[in-house]
């Protein structure tokens, strides 16, 4: 059963220092606020898992939370750099960052392998690419029935899951709807999750479409209204489009970021 | 979006605009395609309220037959989901309708392409001590590789049109004739590179880019010297037909409701 708790309290018993720590949400339903409680609470060493680092990674990269970064598209969606994980990769600033680099399609298959308890997962994927002598975790196997060479990525199991939804109801069920990402297979992969809601509801109404974790498979429920932006709630808010487009300015210089940080996130309780 | 481009200044269009438009008549009423973002969604959604109305975009968020009024910023935008036909999840957006052959068209962008058309989004200068690090890869490998074919959109420059790439993130023709086939891939790889100076097709046997193409006022030594190769050229390269004035209404009307800030 998932307890519902505050956001604090969720980050504080649930991810710890050198923890593997997944925060999924492709484009939309992004766990911005869990991203900022992790900073605050000042959490090292961590290993980030995301598809598509946006601006919560590059936040959570500039404040030095992490040591390595396992992903598959790092920008500012038609914007253009994420400045902050560029100078962690490119200057090693506020630390160096260890990268894993897949595919969408192959960062994917490591989760639905996590998920689904198998050590890994087979793909069409990554042919003529410069990743397969690069990345250590992209292998071929050889169908055992057609004789086909497929390519095979390890599943992922991290320590934690951060998803962010629409809604819990008090016993913690979840339901999320909309784009939906890799949210689930994230938190069955996961050994440990922390679900941030919109709105906690006395009974879920189950949506055409909705994709619903039931409580037993949570750890954590935190209310947080919000707490995508200025990623997206499909029913609640729209993705704020000018503060991504704001992020290049704040984010280009590290004062600039630093400041913007400590005003709008470290001075800000959870 | 610059005005500035050489060349062109009478033409009442920018070279940007006549790749957008080039880009969108080359997609087919009815085609399934599978949208990345930036220039390739500007192109595809003008095909779709130009000559493709039935064109069918699949963005990786998961949208499948997204139907935007207005451009949006991220693949993932609201009005991406809200329009399309059917909204999935990530997993089976790759597995179910990419990886079994099911996309007519991947329709791609780039920072550097070689004269096989192989892509790279991943960085400039060495892997380990990059000069720029790039984003990387995203769906592009798995795009070019099971798509039935592949369109690609670059501007063309010594920056962008290079020999040997950086990295190679995606594939085009590999190493030359028979790649693509000793890899075991199933989609037929590019069959056309649109830039902002004209169109360039594989050949047939040697599968190197070819000058097909090129736009209004563009000359083949302007596009030779924004080569990076030796650029084989057609014998008789056709001349793009200029924009009609309903295509460059219908592209500055997408691009003028674009969110808010997007720099491309």
């Amino acid at each position: 059963m998932a307890e519902i708790v505050s956001l604090r309290e969720a980050v504080a018993e649930l991810v710890g220092d050198g923890d593997t720590v997944a925060m999924e949400g492709f484009s939309h339903l992004i766990p911005h606020l869990a991203g900022h409680e992790v900073i605050r609470q000042e959490r090292r060493h961590l290993t980030l898992v995301r598809l598509t680092p946006d601006l919560i990674f590059d936040q959570l990269i500039g404040m030095g939370v992490a040591d390595k970064l396992v992903f598959s598209w790092g920008g500012n969606p038609g914007v253009g750099s994420l400045h902050r994980f560029r100078d962690a990769i490119e200057n090693g600033w506020p630390t160096s960052l260890e990268i894993e680099e897949h595919s969408h399609a192959g960062l994917t298959n490591r989760f639905v392998a996590g998920a689904s308890g198998l050590p890994f997962a087979i793909l069409r994927g990554y042919a003529g690419t410069g990743l397969v002598e690069r990345v250590g975790n992209i292998k071929s196997v050889q169908c055992p029935f057609t004789g086909e060479t497929l390519a095979a990525v390890p599943a992922i199991n991290p320590d934690v899951a951060i998803i962010h939804a629409q809604q819990a109801d008090v016993h913690g069920n979840v339901q999320m709807w909309g784009l939906t990402g890799v949210q689930k297979e994230a938190v069955l992969a996961s050994s440990r999750s922390i679900v941030t809601v919109e709105e906690i509801v006395q009974t879920i109404e189950l949506r055409p479409g909705g994709v619903v974790l039931p409580t037993w498979a949570v750890t954590a429920v935190a209310h947080v209204p919000g707490g995508a932006h200025p990623s997206y709630a499909s029913g609640f808010y729209e993705r704020d489009n000018a503060f991504y487009s704001e992020w290049e300015a704040i984010s280009r210089s590290r004062e600039s970021f630093l400041s913007w940080m400590e005003r709008n996130v470290l001075e800000v309780g959870a | 979006m610059t005005r500035t481009g050489s060349g062109t200044g009478n033409l009442g269009f920018t070279p940007s605009e006549m790749m957008s438009i080039a880009a969108a008549r080359e997609l087919r009423d009815g085609q399934v395609c599978f949208v990345g973002i930036g220039a390739p969604s500007t192109a595809a959604n003008l095909a779709r309220a130009t000559q493709a109305p039935g064109l069918v975009l699949i963005y990786e968020s998961g949208c499948i037959g997204a139907k935007p009024t207005t451009l949006p910023l991220s693949i993932g935008d609201g009005e991406l989901a809200d329009t399309a036909d059917a909204v999935v999840s990530v997993p089976e957006i790759f597995n179910y309708w990419l990886q079994p052959g099911r996309i007519d068209v991947g329709f791609l962008g780039a920072a550097q392409i070689d004269r096989f058309a192989n892509l790279n989004t991943t960085v400039i200068g060495p892997y380990d001590r990059p000069e720029v690090r790039l984003p990387g890869a995203g769906g592009a490998p798995e795009i070019a590789g099971s798509c039935k074919e592949v369109m690609i959109m670059i501007k063309q420059s010594r920056r962008t049109f290079v020999d040997p790439l950086d990295f190679r993130t995606s594939i085009g023709f590999g190493d030359g004739p028979g790649s693509r086939e000793r890899l075991g891939l199933r989609g037929s790889g590019p069959r056309m590179v649109i830039t902002d100076l004209g169109i360039l097709r594989p050949d047939p046997d040697s599968c190197e880019l070819t000058l097909t193409d090129l736009h209004p006022g563009v000359s083949v030594e302007a596009a030779r010297q924004a080569t990076g190769w030796e650029l084989a050229v057609a014998p008789e390269p056709r001349v793009t037909p200029a924009p009609t004035e309903a295509e460059l209404a219908h592209l500055r009307h997408l691009v003028s409701k674009r969110p808010q800030g997007s720099s491309k």
